[in-house]
């Protein structure tokens, strides 16, 4: 069997002013390599303006086993938001 | 009772249309039904370069040339987008492809007919692209996240496919005697292999079941299938031509079209590898792998010596 290139994740602006998103993943020798052929498999239709790789391996993400500790605290913080607050009628543009 | 949790879980997710993503506990048996429909879905898009890729030197104008090429590299790229869907349930690119090779994984059987005419090409947009369209538009809404999202790429660069073989075969229909019964000749020999694409009747799909529930699947077989003749039957109407199926005609109580029975035997046996080109299409995947087995070293080689190179200069 062969062995495979190494795994990158790729992300694309799709114009300027906005964050680079996640579009996919593909394989590749090297990061030139990566930002070659993501070009020529993500950015066929204009689809980007700017195109990020980076080695698979080096992405460290949160476990979803921990979502309860991680996201639920937010749950009872309600006073973050604007929503929170009862303001009389009076009071404009706030 | 922990993996009872998970797996009432996973259904809650899977019942409240909340996608699963790979690090997320699943059944076995999902990723396994997943990774089989999948990767056999990228071998389809893989070898369905090989039909096509057979008429780039001999499209009947610059313009068409162009137009399938573009068509072919949006195939490698679709059968990109899915292996790397696959690999995030576990599986490496190098074990898929040698599944395919060794002829262990399947790929869709209509890629094992000839294309012995330039209509065949507009044939293959059109019916085939079109039923493949069927097949796909639910498929974006997968349960599982990065199958979904492939899948909303993958369609929004299909329609351009099926547009552009409706395009080939309207033109020729306009043209010569000669032209027009070469559509219909096509048309006659892509029908029912089409049909089939949407795989068993639905009373003799084993798997159809279980993955509704899972929600991999949205509609049944042949759901899809019976929107599929009753959009053809129209748009055929366009071409001036027909249908190759003596039974077609339109049901007026069940608003649908009704058609003839579909030729099992003859799918299984496309299936079990006896089509007219299951062995030439993965002989000339073999070889076009094997040929391609020094660029992938040279390019492994010569990144090393620029790692080598900047190791040096830094």
């Amino acid at each position: 069997m062969n062995k495979d290139w190494p795994l990158w994740e790729v992300f694309i602006r799709s114009k300027n002013g906005l964050d680079h998103k996640h579009a996919g993943s593909l394989h590749a020798t090297d990061a030139r390599m990566a930002i070659e052929n993501a070009r020529d498999v993500y950015t066929r239709r204009m689809e980007g303006v700017s195109i990020w790789v980076v080695e698979s391996k080096y992405i460290h993400a949160s476990n979803p086993e921990d979502s309860d500790s991680l996201y639920d605290p937010a749950n009872d913080k309600a006073y973050r938001h604007p929503t929170f607050y009862d303001l009389p009628e009076e009071v404009k543009n706030m | 009772m922990i993996a009872l949790q998970d797996e009432k879980h996973f259904l809650e997710k899977v019942t409240h249309e909340i996608r699963v993503e790979p690090k997320d506990w699943m059944p076995d048996q999902y990723r396994k039904t997943l990774i089989r429909q999948i990767s056999q879905h990228a071998h389809s898009e893989i070898v369905g370069m090989l039909p096509e890729g057979n008429w780039i030197t001999r499209a009947p104008s610059l313009k068409r040339k162009a137009i399938l090429i573009a068509k072919v590299q949006d195939e490698a790229g679709h059968g990109l987008y899915l292996y790397s869907a696959a690999e995030t349930l576990g599986i490496s690119r190098a074990e898929m492809i040698d599944q395919l090779h060794s002829g262990r994984a399947k790929y869709s059987s209509i890629f094992n007919y000839p294309t012995i005419s330039w209509a065949d090409i507009g044939a293959i947009g059109w019916l085939v692209d079109g039923a493949a369209i069927m097949n796909q538009v639910p498929l974006c809404r997968c349960s599982y996240g990065p199958y979904s999202r492939a899948m909303v790429r993958i369609c929004k660069e299909e329609s351009f496919h099926q547009r552009q073989g409706f395009d080939i075969l309207l033109k020729l229909s306009q043209g010569s005697k000669a032209q027009k019964n070469m559509v219909q000749d096509s048309i006659n020999r892509w029908w029912w292999p089409s049909i089939m694409m949407f795989g068993p009747a639905d009373e003799s799909s084993p798997h159809s079941r279980q993955s509704m529930e899972w929600k991999i699947k949205r509609f049944s077989n042949d759901e899809l299938r019976q929107r599929f003749v009753d959009m053809c039957a129209q748009q055929v109407k366009v071409l001036g031509l027909e249908l190759p199926d003596e039974k077609l005609k339109w049901n007026e109580k069940r608003q649908q079209y009704d058609f003839g029975e579909i030729d099992w035997k003859e799918f299984r046996n496309v299936v079990n590898g006896n089509g007219p080109c299951n062995k030439e299409r993965l002989a000339t995947r073999i070889k076009a792998h094997e040929d391609g087995a020094w660029v992938r070293e040279a390019a492994a080689a010569h990144a090393e010596k620029r790692r080598a190179k900047s190791a040096r200069a830094a």
